[in-house]
């Protein structure tokens, strides 16, 4: 029996007397893709970067299983050592990919630093893994030294996703990574993501509002109100038979197709 | 050959005390030197004074070199590699004045040089000590301002960043384009800005006999590479570090493997080299 | 043969002949004298003992009169001259409410306890040239009302802190104030090192940093809840005697700034501080800063850090004019080695460009 990847104990997080997200639980299973799903102020963010060790909860624990260090708790981890873990073990997919790209150096810059940063001191080689995965998140090879100032918002965004995962990343978190995007544009970033997910054996923890891309892209759902978590189960069984009335809400609020 | 030693009256201001500096603060300073030899590469934040001397002319330089100079020292000061530069002129006669110390231009008789962007071409050795004047001490800081994140970089030997830059330059330029001022790292663990030197000279740092001290006034550190310590420039595998050659030789001295510096001499343009170190070309003459 | 450019003992010797020559100008026209200075030219010296952090006025005298009307260089002089000087101590806090103000104006109230006392101020004044100055000058002395020091003067502010309107003062939080001037600032700073900081500050630097928060760039709202110029006694604690001490009275203006805050959850909507002080009279000055202190506690109240006003990093590290006059003005040193390493590498990449356009030419050619 394998062990979970992340465990969330009782994640509490307050902002002065406002209440972000309570009691949060749950367990990551490696190559599973867990969706949080809610409206916005429902503290679905808040929750990520707790779970990422980006904000420290109030309350509660989270887990974290290593390659090769057993179990360590995100948060009382030293700085350095949660730093190297965001830069190997996991990634971070921002909705706004100015905040996860460097956006004066260019595409290959970007994608290289995260191999730079644990030591790759080939250029040939840095700059030949950064063309590969150019390819792989379907960027022209041709853009390889243009900075992202000069692409679309579709592209940054898979630009953002390549320079994640070039470190070859077990657990990536991901904030909206399709908000914001055109619908066609989006449709062929959540096809991407999904192929990536798969072929990669990638566990994701994914905040979305759009129960379209939670359909499409998550096996579990965990639905937030409020900042406490009111439902949760296999995606296809939340969405199709939502038990508490928030989630039917959230279901009937969908325009049909 | 010139006569080495320069005349100038030893008559002490009585209002100053020896060597400018109130003896307290050359305590202070003296604290933060020997912090900075045993953490070789670290930036130690230290009181720096407000000095005669405008800043961002070698206030970080006098300061060190306040705190450090006694009478038995030969003092030598040079700018751009040359002894009769008006900053190295002016500095060398503040010293003569507050600390009424012999200097030289010899290299080789110098217990103490101060300098500005460059590093003598005549070998030093055990004993001596080189003080460099540093504008900016923060090697990290064109690519993130933010001192409380950088000391943090520094802390995690999170040093990705700059490395990024160097492979930046190579992207746009096919090769590392960097010039002066080129990132060092130093004893394995800290990069450091070696101060505006050419790359030219960054070979000479590594495991010097001498005594390498960093002074920056106006940001108010001071760092340090103790003798025989690994300096290293940063590279790449496949690009690796090199200096720069020029296909001339010194016009005065016919030197081929010093710093040139290349003058134009008529209104067509027509142009000569010399050598930056003026001490290093007279002796070859 | 060539024979490189000596920098020259001789030529920097003149150098200085000539600057010294220049100050004196014209033989024929009287020279200045450091009562003139002090008395005629009295903001000038105000400024330059605020922000070169030394109260004595012939020496700023001194230090405008060497300068010949250059601030800042004289700010330059005056700290160059201040940091050789021996410390004795820190002197007890100044009690403002002590002042035998000159002036004292509030915008937040039309009249407070103590009254508004305009005194000395060009707020008034239609700014027409006037030409009976250049003339003689010579005036009537202005009738003053003897000044009121056996009553304290209250603050605005504390009137409106007993009532819970105001915030009390932001509380100091390593207890002992450190010397900006002794111990490197280090980031992030305290509030009286930040203080510290902009009490020193260039005063250009800081009204364009307070005007451009009132233009949007992280509004604080302010109302000038005070401003009061005159002289207050400095107290100082002698270690051999133990107790406090009156050791003369000094000139001071200061800002009491008071701001809009929404407030929070926990904390309802309260109106928070921002302080200024500078020595003599300085309005501008203190009100600028009294501005910046305010932005830079966006932090601190939760308000997000959005305009460079509120950027601590930003401000405590330009602020400093000796310091920027000194940098920027170090670009006028050789440059020479580094800039013929520029070159090199220029001239090695245009060389690679032309000859990768070459080969191009052939290519095509070729084909």
């Amino acid at each position: 029996m394998s062990t979970p990847l992340l465990s969330a104990r009782d994640v509490s997080k307050r902002f002065g007397g406002r209440v972000a997200c309570r009691d949060v639980s749950f367990d990551l299973w490696p190559g599973e893709v867990l969706g949080i799903v809610g409206e916005s102020g429902s503290g679905k963010t808040t929750l990520l970067n707790c779970l990422a060790g980006r904000l420290l909860p109030d309350g509660g624990s989270v887990t974290y299983e290593t390659r090769s260090a057993g179990s360590v708790d995100v948060h009382r981890l030293s700085e350095a050592r949660r730093r190297l873990l965001a830069r190997t073990e996991w990634g971070f997919v921002n909705q706004d990919a100015r905040e996860g790209l460097r956006m004066g150096v260019s595409a290959g810059a970007n994608i290289g630093e995260r191999l730079m940063a644990v030591g790759a001191r080939h250029y040939g080689e840095i700059r030949g893994q950064a063309a590969d995965w150019m390819g792989r998140v379907e960027i022209d090879v041709e853009r390889l030294d243009d900075r992202p100032t000069t692409y679309s918002g579709g592209m940054r965004q898979r630009l953002q996703i390549a320079r994640n995962l070039v470190s070859n990343p077990r657990l990536v978190f991901m904030d909206e990574p399709t908000g914001g995007l055109d619908v066609s544009v989006q449709a062929r970033i959540l096809d991407l993501l999904r192929g990536l997910v798969e072929g990669l054996h990638l566990s994701v923890v994914l905040v979305t509002h759009d129960l379209g891309v939670a359909r499409l892209l998550t096996h579990r759902l965990m639905v937030m109100q409020g900042g406490t978590v009111v439902e949760q189960g296999l995606t296809d069984q939340v969405l199709d038979d939502p038990q508490h009335p928030y989630t039917q809400m959230l279901v009937a609020s969908i325009l049909p197709v | 050959m010139p006569d080495a030693t320069i005349q100038d009256t030893p008559s002490q201001d009585a209002a100053y005390n020896y060597g400018y500096l109130d003896e307290q603060t050359k305590r202070m300073i003296r604290r933060a030197i020997l912090k900075a030899v045993a953490v070789p590469g670290y930036q130690v934040p230290f009181g720096g004074r407000e000095m005669p001397l405008p800043y961002g002319w070698g206030t970080g330089g006098i300061q060190v070199t306040a705190a450090i100079i006694g009478r038995e020292d030969t003092l030598k000061v040079i700018d751009q590699g040359a002894d009769d530069t008006t900053n190295a002129v002016s500095i060398r006669r503040f010293f003569a004045r507050v600390a009424q110390v012999a200097t030289t231009t010899h290299t080789k008789e110098a217990t103490i040089i101060q300098t500005r962007h460059r590093v003598p071409e005549t070998p030093l050795t055990d004993g001596q000590i080189l003080v460099f004047q540093v504008p900016i001490p923060e090697p990290l800081r064109m690519l993130e301002p933010r001192e409380t994140e950088t000391r943090t970089l520094h802390a995690l030997s999170e040093y990705g960043v700059m490395q990024v830059s160097l492979y930046e330059s190579i992207a746009r330029h096919g090769r590392i384009a960097k010039t002066y001022n080129y990132p060092v790292m130093v004893n394995g663990r800290y990069i450091m800005s070696p101060s505006p030197i050419p790359k030219f000279d960054n070979p000479k740092l590594d495991r010097s006999p001498a005594l390498q001290l960093y002074g920056a006034g106006r940001e108010k550190r001071i760092y340090a590479v103790p003798p025989h310590t690994p300096v290293n420039s940063l590279d790449f595998d496949d690009h690796p570090f090199e200096v720069e050659t020029w296909t001339e030789s010194c016009e005065l001295c016919g030197s081929t493997e010093s710093f040139l510096d290349e003058m134009i001499v008529d209104d067509t343009g027509k142009r000569l080299f010399v050598c930056s170190d003026t001490d290093y070309c007279e002796s070859r003459r | 043969m060539y024979v490189a450019v000596k920098g020259g003992e001789t030529a920097i010797a003149h150098s200085l002949d000539l600057v010294a020559d220049k100050r004196r100008g014209d033989r024929d026209v009287a020279e200045l004298s450091l009562d003139q200075i002090d008395q005629q030219l009295g903001l000038a010296v105000d400024r330059v003992m605020t922000e070169g952090s030394c109260y004595d006025r012939s020496l700023a005298a001194l230090a405008i009169k060497q300068a010949r009307g250059d601030l800042i260089e004289a700010i330059f002089l005056l700290r160059a001259y201040r940091t050789t000087l021996p410390r004795f101590g820190a002197s007890e806090p100044l009690d403002t409410t002590r002042m035998v103000a000159e002036r004292r104006i509030s915008s937040t109230f039309k009249d407070v306890p103590g009254g508004q006392v305009l005194g000395p101020t060009y707020d008034y004044t239609h700014r027409l040239l006037d030409f009976s100055l250049a003339a003689s000058g010579e005036r009537p002395e202005a009738p003053t009302a003897p000044a009121d020091a056996t009553h304290a003067l209250p603050r605005v502010g504390d009137i409106l802190q007993r009532d819970g309107l105001l915030e009390p003062p932001p509380s100091n939080d390593d207890g002992e104030a450190r010397d900006l001037t002794r111990d490197p600032l280090v980031l992030p700073a305290s509030r009286p090192l930040r203080l510290q900081n902009l009490a020193r500050g260039d005063e250009g630097f800081l009204l364009a940093l307070g005007y451009s928060t009132q233009r949007g760039y992280g509004n604080n709202h302010p109302f000038v809840g005070e401003i009061r110029y005159g002289h207050v006694p400095v107290s100082f604690v002698p270690e051999e005697l133990g107790f406090a001490i009156e050791i003369g009275e000094i000139e001071v203006t200061e800002c009491d700034m008071v701001n809009q805050f929404a407030g929070s959850h926990d904390v309802p909507p309260q109106f928070t501080r921002g302080y200024g002080l500078a020595f003599g009279h300085a309005e501008r000055k203190a009100m600028a800063m009294a501005l910046v202190d305010r932005a830079l506690r966006a932090d601190e109240l939760g308000e997000a850090v959005t305009s460079p006003a509120q950027d601590e990093e930003f401000v405590l590290a330009h602020s400093d004019n000796v310091e920027g006059s000194g940098f920027v003005q170090h670009l006028k040193l050789p440059h020479y080695v580094d800039f013929q390493s520029e070159l090199v590498v220029v001239r090695m990449l245009r060389a690679e460009v032309e000859k990768r356009r070459e080969q191009a030419a052939l290519a095509q050619a070729a084909e």
